[in-house]
């Protein structure tokens, strides 16, 4: 096997739910048992022996200052993901009644603006090491933008399967990176049960399907940062959008690695959830008391996380259950109004799913479900620039003049009572 | 009813590597039974010690998942085609 080469600090593959092994290769369900998912299993002593904060400290600004939490054996496909910026968000957190609140900005992670450029550059790497020389997913939209454009600087050929209703954005920031593009007229549970079918007879690389257990570890990577960011220590509470439930959950792991080789102090960190009310299975289950999800049919502005059969639902709700959070959903209204408030706030423009997450985190504020003196980070996982549509239409317009001082006067008049008459009180 | 019951890879090794297999059976649930008198073994992978399909696994009617019909008491009619998938992560 060739897992035994130096770096390389995983052995493995095990089922998450019933713990039988299985080499290190495209594999993603426990297939001699029960079809549970399977996880990268770590020689977590190899590791402590090799890292430190200082190593740490001194390693690329990417995802890979971490490579020895990460199942890869050779060199890294590195364009530069992660590291992204941790913002003390004071404006924010005044205007929601928080103290200590910060926004993990994976709107402008690299190359493609949204956070999954972390999974999709461990997948790839994965995938080289493993021989695919094509590689695909079945995606909502990010995840393609991401596939095919990482494929394109690794030289990997490139076929990616999205719902068809996709916003332009992440249709034409798939298609310039040239893979090819397979728009399916269904949503995204239709595409990724047609992709497991393609998966079965192609011998391609898929970085949600048989790639899984690499490709989700590269989220572990936003708790690191985090936990770096905040000068190696825990936050008390973490708010984060669910689609599939891995980000949610690979956030705890990230947490819990760095814990189990020292390099930060155990304490306890709650985890809440954010979907979109028109796609909200989990927060459902949630709600009712369930320890299981009923799929639902998507219908909702957010499409980045429109999944209504989300694989690791249940382990997010248990994440949230144990750890004192909750997971809440909002309207389309709501994450519209989500959106402006952080870029009005913060200066940061996010896509649906952070308009989500900001709604959820607005609304637990409100509720007093998150502490005003606890460290709060919520995450930001896109860039807005990719859902211009979920705006259009409630920003305003642009004020057209003509190139007088005139003309520019007699506007400015007029922006200004515009202004006065929408001002409220409560503004910072 | 005559269906057609698609398999996935981790499950061909029951089916002698067959990709898709032709059956007997009125409803999701005599689908399973007819499975396994087929292929003896495959039963005990797809549901567990209750009877239940295992959580993981998602099966599909001409597409639609069997949790928005009628689960294992789905009725099939025939010429339908049935998928078993196992979960997939993503977005």
């Amino acid at each position: 096997m060739t897992t035994t080469l130096s770096r390389a600090t995983f052995t493995g593959l095990r089922c998450k739910e019933c713990g039988h092994p299985y080499p290190a290769s495209a594999l993603h369900v426990c297939e001699d048992v029960c079809f549970g998912p399977l996880e990268v299993v770590y020689d977590y002593e190899a590791i402590r022996a090799r890292v430190s904060r200082a190593s740490i400290e001194a390693g690329p600004s990417s995802i890979w200052r971490y490579r020895e939490f990460l199942p890869i054996e050779g060199d890294p496909i590195d364009v530069g993901t992660g590291f992204t910026p941790l913002v003390r968000a004071n404006r924010l957190a005044r205007r929601l009644g928080l103290k200590h609140l910060y926004i993990k900005n994976d709107g402008v992670n690299m190359p493609t603006l949204s956070f999954k450029d972390r999974v999709v550059s461990v997948a790839l790497t994965r995938a080289r090491e493993l021989g695919f020389t094509t590689v695909s997913c079945a995606s909502t939209g990010n995840l393609a933008n991401s596939t095919a454009a990482i494929a394109a600087h690794a030289g990997l050929e490139c076929c990616v399967f999205i719902p068809s209703d996709l916003e332009l954005g992440k249709v034409l920031g798939t298609l310039i990176y040239n893979p090819t593009l397979m728009a399916v007229k269904g949503n995204y549970d239709q595409v990724n049960r047609l992709c497991s079918e393609v998966a079965n007879t192609y011998g391609w690389g898929f970085v949600n399907i048989n790639l899984r257990p690499y490709y989700s570890e590269g989220s572990k990577t936003l708790g690191y940062e985090v936990i770096e960011q905040l000068g190696w220590q825990l936050p008390d509470h973490i708010v984060a959008p669910l689609a599939s439930g891995s980000l949610f959950t690979k956030i705890r792991k990230g947490f819990d690695d760095f814990i189990k080789v020292g390099l930060v102090e155990e304490k306890s960190v709650r985890f809440s959830g954010a979907q979109a009310e028109g796609c909200s299975p989990i927060a459902q289950a949630f709600a009712a008391g369930r320890d299981f999800i009923t799929p639902v049919k998507p219908n909702t502005i957010a499409k980045s996380i429109a999944i209504g059969n989300p694989a690791d639902g249940p382990y997010a709700l248990d994440l949230a259950r144990r750890s004192g959070g909750t997971i809440s959903s909002v309207t389309d209204e709501e994450i519209v109004a989500g959106i402006q408030l952080l870029a009005e706030t913060e200066g940061v423009f996010t896509e649906t799913a952070g308009g989500t997450t900001i709604a959820v985190l607005k609304k637990l504020a409100e509720q007093g479900t998150i502490d005003p003196e606890e460290t709060t980070v919520a995450y930001i996982t896109g860039n807005g620039l990719k859902t211009l549509e979920a705006i259009s239409g409630v920003v305003g317009q642009p004020h057209t003049i003509e190139p007088q001082l005139a003309s520019f006067n007699a506007a400015w008049e007029r922006a200004q009572s515009l202004q006065r008459a929408s001002w409220e009180p409560m503004g910072v | 009813m005559s269906i057609q019951v698609l398999i996935p890879t981790p499950l061909q090794k029951f089916t002698a590597d067959q990709s898709s297999v032709d059956l007997e059976a009125g409803t999701v649930e005599e689908m399973l039974q007819a499975l396994d008198v087929h292929f003896p073994g495959i039963l005990a992978r797809l549901t567990d010690d209750n009877g239940k399909l295992r959580r993981f696994l998602n099966v599909y009617v001409n597409s639609e998942d069997i949790r928005f019909l009628d689960h294992q008491a789905t009725v099939l009619s025939d010429g339908d085609e049935v998928s078993i998938v196992p979960a997939v992560a993503g977005g």
